[in-house]
């Protein structure tokens, strides 16, 4: 399976200065946003049934980033959320564990505890989520605590507003500069918040910058705002990693967070990735989901395969 | 091939529809058998399954079908515009709601996949209908005089490749503008043609407005060369229509052709290239290429070739063939055996030729007719398949250097009806629109069709257009 | 057998999709034309016709935005919903304008058939009033028709329901959302035609019906600076010139009263009044024997 590497070295002088990175991100080819619509709408036709459907439904289980972040968040909160990311069906132990908890970096340390001794990883958001809005320095010492307390993955968000006047190189050294605090523990997701990038254009340059910036993962959005994970923006960075791969031979990971609701809607975009980027994305190495209520859905429908019967909110957890 | 993904087998079910072992033909409201009484089969090319056992219509029963035609044009054009319009309406929401079953139906006759039937020609179908409905009471303002008059009777001969849709295209305005109709559907593909004929006694429509005459090219040649009849319309092969051409020669018939065509599809440097391979592959592959407009050219431009082959065979090896009744089938059967037959000589001649042949790997199944979906590289204007049309799913792949060569190879064919312009620039995309003698120029996209928006070619695509307000222009003594 | 006693019809507003009632409270006697009385109907007030206009504007992004062939089978929809309940605004029409049953049901047929010539021009006014225009340079111009926004329309006074429908349709054909002030004296067919949009997947806020005193709503929503274009088809001479002069404040489209004999087929100019003309130009650079200059 392909590695995460460094892939600085091939972009040296695409990030020499702020020109040379806004020549190569606008020179990559464009979007025509009819034609990406068309394409996931038209792959959103696909009908998953029967083995096909336990398949991709026991799949979306296991790529859950089981995720709470809230203001009102308590330990006890994060301690429900962590005990149902290792069991999410108290009727049926054989079922999946999710891939990760989610949680605020002050959460960090209660959901390493509620998780421990299971597979399930630890991602923290860091760097002033959602918005972003701080010094460098601030949103360093977010990562730190974050992964100090034993963050397995630290989801970021990139600064919006430079991104949005242009100032790329700005975008492109705060990457870096996160990726270097995470250190070797923990891999690192990179946050576009694409309903206020606003155009596919941006969606696609922005996910060429985290790349070449050294994303392990390219992520939608931070779920905080009105427009999150959409089927053509989560097409369009398929599209991305799957062409990064095709030219550096490094692989990153896509998540789309925020808006995914049903096992319909994650079986749709699990489909996009076995016809995009194809089966070596379908793994939770590679993929995940940024939701709650999905979880919830996907077991209901995982509990009507199993026993014929439409299932209903009593025999899932509120967690 | 497979993945770990594996997409379990989702079949529409043939249940909705309930196919009878047989058909008369449709005269003056009723089913009866030819005078004749020769009957043919229809099969599904899928499976060679018969489907059922149709009449076929002989010169006889074309003459009283034209005469039933003939009689109810007094009733029909006299008809105040907005109660034809009435019926039009009913014909559009009946359709509507019977669109599964016709969708199903189809896929059984025709070959091609439930996915296209149900979301691309049902619904033209209906909005075609919905929107001829609302022109029957509005000729004044189409731009033809204050009162424009139909011409009669329309004899009407329909392929096998979109077979209800083509129906509608010709039924909708003809019925519309005040015309009654003779309609001949291709002999492959007859059954939803009959069909529509029960939606028609559904919706009240009067005996004689619309008749359906199943049959083979002998029954389209004695239609056209009736001389009750007023107006011919043809969509079909260049060849046929260049027939039709000479036998209404010298007649008072007025004659619309859509025939066929090589269309060019442009892909420049600056093309958004991942919507760019989806609007080649949907050029050439839908409807497994049987399509007159398709792009069956692709015309590169050189710098980018080699990038561009490599994602398009990269999404080639995404695409399903099988069975059409399968809800994830992208490529269904060819029509019949005959269109297999040709397909295979042509490309064989390609390969003949020198240009280099590529399909990705797929299993075709062990009845019926298939085609593996096919490329030829390294082809030249020179090459048959860059010049014969080939109605299959092959694309012939040419290169250019500047946008002056593009136009110039993109022109140079004896065909005009469609092309395809790839740019992220608007003012690229106009100027050579400008300059394509096609029909139809699609930028940016491929295969979009409205019933709003007319369509037909220029040269020997044939003349005359279908859709909008232009179309109706065909049907009206103007 | 004895006589069973009807269930009356409280009268609501038609505003934003739902059915209120006027904020003021207030009703008003409804009579049919020999004085007996049929309903109270709701007697709305300026803060009516300010709710109506942000609800006709809320809608207008969407509906202004759907596809011409969907608005046309929403209007189909309209004619289909119209023709079950034929029997009931044969009544309705009756009761209101004083006419004989058969009188009345050659109103309500072709009112019908009014909501089904208007269905059909949805997809199709384009072509007829827009175009490409062979301007005398290396360009690509094209002209094409816009709804204006929000419509305020005074409905007629005396045809209650054909003139009714003949004003408010083609106003959302194209696109436009409505703010109606039904006939003052014969308000009933007006509200119920709301209990058919309601069934007829038109969005709400495409279309609102408010009743009551013409003067006093017409006003406000002819000096309202979010209302577009008005249509004073409802206003004798007199109200019509102070609502022109009104709604020159912020330059509304104005369509003065005329008589109309709401039988005859009619041609486009309702739909052309609420229409704005955008044209569109684009470089088409050429292509010269010397090589391209694009």
């Amino acid at each position: 399976m392909p590695t995460t590497a460094s892939p600085a070295q091939p972009f040296a002088d695409v990030t020499a200065s702020d020109s040379t990175l806004r020549r190569f991100l606008h020179g990559l080819p464009g979007v025509d946003a009819v034609g990406l619509e068309a394409r996931a709408a038209s792959l959103g036709t696909r009908s998953i049934k029967t083995t096909a459907k336990a398949y991709a439904i026991d799949l979306a289980i296991s790529m859950v980033d089981l995720t709470t972040l809230e203001g009102a968040d308590t330990p006890g909160k994060v301690r429900a959320l962590g005990a149902k990311a290792v069991h999410p069906d108290p009727t049926d132990r054989a079922t999946p564990a999710t891939a990760a908890v989610c949680v605020y970096p002050d959460m960090v340390a209660t959901a390493k505890e509620a998780v421990a001794g299971s597979g399930v990883k630890v991602a923290s958001v860091a760097t002033a989520f959602p918005a972003g809005r701080a010094a460098l320095g601030v949103k360093l010492a977010d990562v730190r605590d974050a992964v100090a307390a034993g963050a397995d993955e630290i989801d970021m968000v990139i600064d919006r507003g430079a991104f949005l006047s242009g100032k790329y190189l700005k975008v492109y050294d705060e990457i870096v500069a996160v990726k270097e605090a995470c250190g070797t523990s923990a891999r690192l997701k990179v946050i576009f918040e694409t309903g206020e990038l606003s155009t596919y254009d941006n969606i696609r340059r922005a996910s060429w910058l985290g790349m070449i910036a050294g994303a392990d993962f390219i992520k939608t959005s931070t779920g905080k705002v009105a427009v999150n994970a959409t089927p053509a923006n989560t097409l369009l960075m398929l599209e991305a990693v799957r062409d990064f791969r095709a030219q550096t031979g490094v692989q990153i990971g896509v998540k789309p967070a925020g808006g995914i609701r049903t096992t319909k809607d994650a079986i749709k975009f699990l489909v996009l990735v076995n016809e995009t980027a194809g089966e070596d994305w379908l793994d939770n190495h590679w993929f995940r989901f940024g939701a709650s209520s999905l979880l919830n859905d996907l077991l209901m429908q995982r509990q009507k395969l199993a026993t014929g019967r439409y299932s209903g909110p009593d025999y899932v957890t509120v967690d | 091939m497979a993945s770990a993904f594996d997409y379990a087998p989702a079949p529409e079910s043939r249940a909705v529809v309930d196919i009878a072992p047989s058909y008369g033909l449709f005269i003056d409201g009723e089913f009866t058998e030819a005078a004749a009484g020769k009957v043919f089969k229809t099969v599904s090319p899928s499976t060679e399954e018969v489907l059922s056992e149709v009449a076929q219509a002989g010169a006889e029963d074309v003459d009283r079908a034209v005469q039933a035609a003939r009689k109810a044009f007094e009733k029909w054009s006299a008809l105040p515009g907005s109660e034809r319009a009435k019926y039009l309406f009913r014909i559009a929401r009946i359709i509507q709601e019977r669109s599964r079953e016709l969708a199903v139906l189809e896929t059984l006759d025709n070959g091609k996949p439930i996915k296209e039937t149900r979301d691309a020609d049902l619904p033209l179908v209906a909005a075609h209908f919905f929107y001829y409905a609302g022109w029957a009471d509005k000729l004044g303002h189409a731009g033809f005089g204050t009162d424009p008059k139909p011409l009669g009777v329309a004899g009407q001969v329909i392929p096998w490749n979109f077979p209800l849709l083509m129906l509608a295209w010709k039924i909708a305005p003809a019925l519309a503008t005040g015309n009654t109709v003779v309609l001949k559907p291709a002999e492959t593909t007859p059954l939803s043609a009959l069909f529509f004929a029960d939606i028609c006694r559904q919706a009240g429509l009067p005996r004689g407005v619309v008749n359906i005459l199943p049959g083979y090219g002998d029954t389209g040649a004695a239609l056209v060369a009736h001389p009750d009849v007023n107006k011919v319309a043809f969509t079909g092969s260049t060849n046929v229509g260049k027939e039709i051409a000479r036998t209404v020669a010298g007649t008072r018939k007025k004659l619309t052709l859509e025939l066929g065509g090589k269309g060019a599809n442009i892909v420049f440097d600056d093309a958004p290239i991942d919507q760019a391979v989806e609007g080649v592959v949907n050029g050439i592959f839908f409807n497994q290429g049987q399509v007159c407009c398709a792009g069956s050219r692709l015309l590169v431009q050189e710098s980018i070739h080699d990038e561009l082959l490599d994602s398009l065979k990269r999404r080639l090896s995404t695409l399903r063939l099988g069975d059409p009744l399968d809800k994830n089938t992208d490529i269904g059967a060819i029509n019949s055996a005959e269109q297999l037959a040709r397909i295979t000589a042509l490309a064989e001649q390609g390969e003949a030729e020198g240009a280099e042949r590529w399909s990705p790997a797929c299993e075709l199944p062990g009845s019926g007719y298939w085609f593996a979906p096919t490329l030829f590289t390294n082809v030249t204007q020179a090459h048959t398949v860059a010049r014969d049309e080939i109605f299959g799913p092959v694309l012939s792949v040419l290169t250019f250097r500047t946008p002056d060569e593009a136009v110039a190879k993109a022109n140079n064919t004896a065909y005009g009806l469609s092309a395809g312009i790839w740019s992220e620039k608007g003012s690229r995309i106009l100027a050579v629109a400008g300059k394509l003698r096609a029909g139809v120029v699609w930028s940016n996209t491929f295969n979009k069709f409205d019933p709003t928006s007319p369509f037909g070619g220029f040269k020997e695509s044939g003349f005359g257009r279908e859709g909008g307000r232009h179309g109706l222009e065909a049907y009206l003594d103007v | 057998m004895s006589d069973r006693l009807s269930v009356f019809k409280t009268y609501k507003l038609y505003v934003g999709g739902k059915f209120p009632r006027s904020e003021s409270g207030r009703v008003y006697d409804v009579t049919d034309a020999k004085g007996k009385w049929l309903a109270n109907a709701p007697q709305s007030s300026r803060k009516d016709a300010r709710d109506a206009v942000v609800a006709a504007r809320k809608a207008f992004g969407g509906w202004s935005g759907a596809t011409a062939y969907n608005r046309g089978q929403v209007l189909y929809r309209v004619a289909e919903m119209l023709e079950g309940r034929r029997e009931q605004f044969v009544r309705e029409v009756a009761d209101a304008e004083g006419l004989s049953k058969s009188k009345a049901a050659a109103v309500v047929d072709a009112t019908i058939d009014r909501w089904v010539w208007y269905a059909g021009w949805t997809d199709k006014i384009a072509q007829v009033v827009g175009g490409a225009n062979p301007v005398a340079g290396p360009f690509f111009n094209l002209s094409s028709p816009e709804p204006t926004g929000v419509v305020a329309v005074l409905a007629p006074r005396e045809s209650s329901f054909l003139g009714l429908v003949s004003v408010v349709a083609p106003v959302i054909a194209t696109g436009n959302t409505a703010v109606v002030i039904a006939s003052e004296k014969a308000p009933l067919p007006a509200l119920s035609l709301g209990e058919v949009l309601a069934t007829s997947d038109v969005p709400g806020g495409v279309v609102n019906i408010l009743s009551g005193r013409t003067a006093e709503i017409a006003a406000p929503l002819a000096a309202h600076q979010d209302v577009n274009a008005i249509d004073l088809a409802g206003a004798d001479e007199v109200l019509a010139k102070e609502l022109e002069i009104a709604a020159a404040d912020n330059l509304k489209r104005v369509l003065r009263p005329q008589p109309v004999d709401y039988f005859e087929t009619p041609g486009t100019d309702r739909l052309t009044a609420f229409l704005e003309t955008k044209t569109v130009w684009h470089p088409t650079g050429s292509l010269g024997a010397s090589g391209s200059s694009y």
